[in-house]
């Protein structure tokens, strides 16, 4: 016979950030960061070049992501800071730099650059942050093809790397791209986790309701933007490291956007694991179907919509709500206690 | 004198930012989105015109008879396929959506039509090439001034058609708040596609006009959808007569930079458009509740 007590306990919930699941994969994520380290001393050079463009394709789908995904800024214009920090590279190589050491400072000088711009273009919302920083990425094109000293618009080699033997030069490029890539990811992790993380993920939700509870949307945004500024400009030096040459209508180009929406579209916007699978699934697209062109952007262009469209979430965030998978502890979840 | 020529041919050249503009305009103004594939959708327009002039031989102008219907269904379709699942999805996706629509317009245009980079200058006649000697350093080309005159005529039109007939005030009405406005019989859905029909229609015409001035190829689009932009947003998001003058503003930016050096030419409109950006009004006629 049941015995009925007097009072019911009322079920009791617990606030959870790491489940058992997102211990174990995080702690694979960190052993996959340092796995990747020994590529180069394991693969030959070609293989560690695409590895690195891989990982550049990784960091521009999470700044992409940052800006889009959480702070609801829609640039098609951040191509304005992956050519600048490819050209303060070079600039810093002319002047006697170390490239190496340049391609880090030219990462710090584009957060330097983000931050007077973002007083101009995050008044804006939508469309008129999109075209703005658009308009800003053609301008900033035009001003370094003026620019004699910077090869103007034929393009520049980084010739300063010529100092190192082949091999040398692809496995410190790799394992910077390496290192800068996981600290953007750390930064984007520890921040999301953080405070400010909340505000960030509300603002995703809803700009006008976080501002409503108090989230202070510019500084989450200013933020936001500031570091995608950064990441950007490591991501343009990382790739003149490892393509040796660029010139401005490439490495200013919109194709950029093109395939950051992609990657962040198809992988999940505003999902911490979704730009690495997106750029994942671009990197393989790009390596199958590079050479099919015309077909290739068609179709790049077509799944962007679709993707909008039919499954907005992505691959991983429509995952992440199907299965109520929580890989990378970003978020928090109720636990009821004592079941 | 050569400075009063440049602005005379910077007005000229308003005209035809004015055109690209307009459709940009009547979109945002209807929908509040902006089509990222405006540009794309009037390099099509010239295309489309230069294969009806592959089958017959008649003037470009003509030629953009046919076209205009077939322009109407694009942006028809457009609009009941792809952009209105957009609107319902919030501010962000119809962005995402055009852009890669953008993407894959020109593609297609590559692998119909080759890189070349073409003009219908020739196929236009005596009209791309006459022009009307003022004085000695300024003159009025006949296609520029055609342009202007176009570009007010369209813009003219459409004023008229929002302020005088049945379907212009469903518009205006859809425009202001699409819930009320379906309370009392208007279907937003309809009205939508009509604004987006009549944009891609327009851009058509400023495909033509632009392929007849200068040049065209498949990868012309963004730079024009950036120009129209800059237009729209110098004459203040949304005001119609607004997006001439915008466009004259850029023009004879563009003009007048070209002026001090040719390379300067675009990044002289890319800056007088930031500057308006960071004005405190952020538009010579943006006026807070006017629509279209």
């Amino acid at each position: 016979m049941t015995q009925s007590s007097a009072t019911v306990p009322a079920p009791r919930y617990g606030v959870e950030r790491w489940g058992r699941l997102s211990i174990s994969f995080t702690a694979f994520a960190v052993a996959l960061a340092v796995a990747f380290a020994f590529v180069p001393v394991l693969f030959s050079l070609g293989t560690t070049q695409k590895a690195t463009s891989l990982l550049i394709l990784v960091l521009l789908a999470a700044m992409w992501n940052a800006l889009a995904g959480y702070g609801g800024l829609v640039s098609v214009g951040q191509q304005a800071f992956i050519g600048l920090g490819a050209y303060a590279t070079v600039w810093l190589c002319n002047h006697d730099w170390n490239p190496y050491r340049a391609m880090i400072v030219a990462a710090l000088f584009c957060a330097g650059v983000s931050v007077p711009l973002s007083f101009l273009v995050l008044r804006f919302r939508g469309a008129q942050f999109a075209i703005g920083m658009w308009v800003v990425a053609e301008a900033a094109a035009i001003l370094v093809s003026l620019d004699q000293s910077l090869g103007a618009g034929t393009g520049t080699s980084l010739i300063e790397l010529n100092y190192y033997t082949p091999t040398q030069r692809q496995h410190y490029t790799y394992w910077l791209t390496l290192g800068i890539t996981v600290f953007f990811l750390a930064l984007l992790f520890l921040l999301l986790r953080s405070r400010l993380g909340s505000s960030l993920q509300a603002i995703r939700d809803d700009e006008d309701a976080a501002a409503s509870v108090g989230v202070r949307v510019l500084r989450g945004k200013w933020i936001l933007f500031v570091i995608a500024g950064a990441g950007c400009g490591a991501a343009g030096a990382m790739t003149l490291a490892n393509t040796l040459f660029i010139e401005p209508t490439s490495i200013f180009g919109v194709d950029w956007t093109a395939y950051m929406i992609f990657m962040v579209l198809v992988g999940g916007l505003g999902t911490f694991e979704g730009p690495i699978i997106g750029a994942i699934v671009l990197f393989v697209i790009q390596n199958e179907f590079g050479d099919n062109g015309v077909w290739y952007l068609v179709g790049l262009g077509a799944a962007a919509i679709g993707f909008a469209l039919l499954l907005p979430r992505g691959i991983w965030g429509t995952l992440e709500e199907r299965f109520g998978l929580r890989v990378m502890p970003v978020g928090y979840r109720l636990r009821r206690e004592g079941t | 004198m050569t400075w009063v020529n440049a602005v005379v041919q910077g007005i000229l050249l308003g005209g035809l930012y004015a055109l690209l503009g307009c459709g940009l305009a009547v979109m945002f103004g209807v929908m509040r989105i902006i089509n990222l594939a405006h540009g794309d959708l009037a390099v099509l327009g010239a295309y489309l015109v230069m294969v009806v002039l592959d089958h017959a031989n008649v003037s470009p102008f003509l030629a953009l008879l046919p076209v205009l219907p077939v322009m109407l269904l694009v942006g028809y379709g457009l609009q009941v396929t792809i952009l209105e699942r957009s609107l319902r999805s919030g501010v962000l996706v119809p962005l995402l959506t055009t852009f890669g629509l953008s993407i894959v317009i020109q593609n297609l245009l590559l692998e119909q039509f080759s890189p070349d980079v073409r003009s219908l200058g020739g196929e236009a006649g005596s009209v791309a090439t006459a022009s009307w000697q003022v004085t000695n350093d300024i003159s009025i080309s006949a296609i520029g001034g055609l342009v202007l005159g176009v570009a007010v005529l369209v813009l003219g039109g459409l004023q008229l058609f929002l302020s005088r007939t049945q379907a212009g005030r469903q518009m205006r009405a859809t425009a202001q708040d699409p819930d009320t406005a379906e309370l009392v019989g208007v279907n937003a859905r309809a009205v939508y596609a009509r604004a987006t029909a009549i944009a891609v229609a327009i851009a058509a015409v400023a495909g033509l006009f632009m392929a007849i001035r200068s040049t065209f190829f498949p990868f012309a689009g963004p730079t024009q959808l950036i120009f129209a932009f800059e237009a729209v947003v110098i004459g203040g998001l949304g005001s119609l007569w607004g997006t001439l003058a915008g466009g004259i503003v850029l023009g004879v930016a563009q003009t007048i930079g070209a002026q001090i050096d040719p390379q300067y030419s675009v990044l002289a409109g890319h800056l007088v458009f930031l500057a308006v950006l960071a004005s405190p009004r952020g538009g010579l006629f943006s006026i807070r509740g006017a629509t279209t």
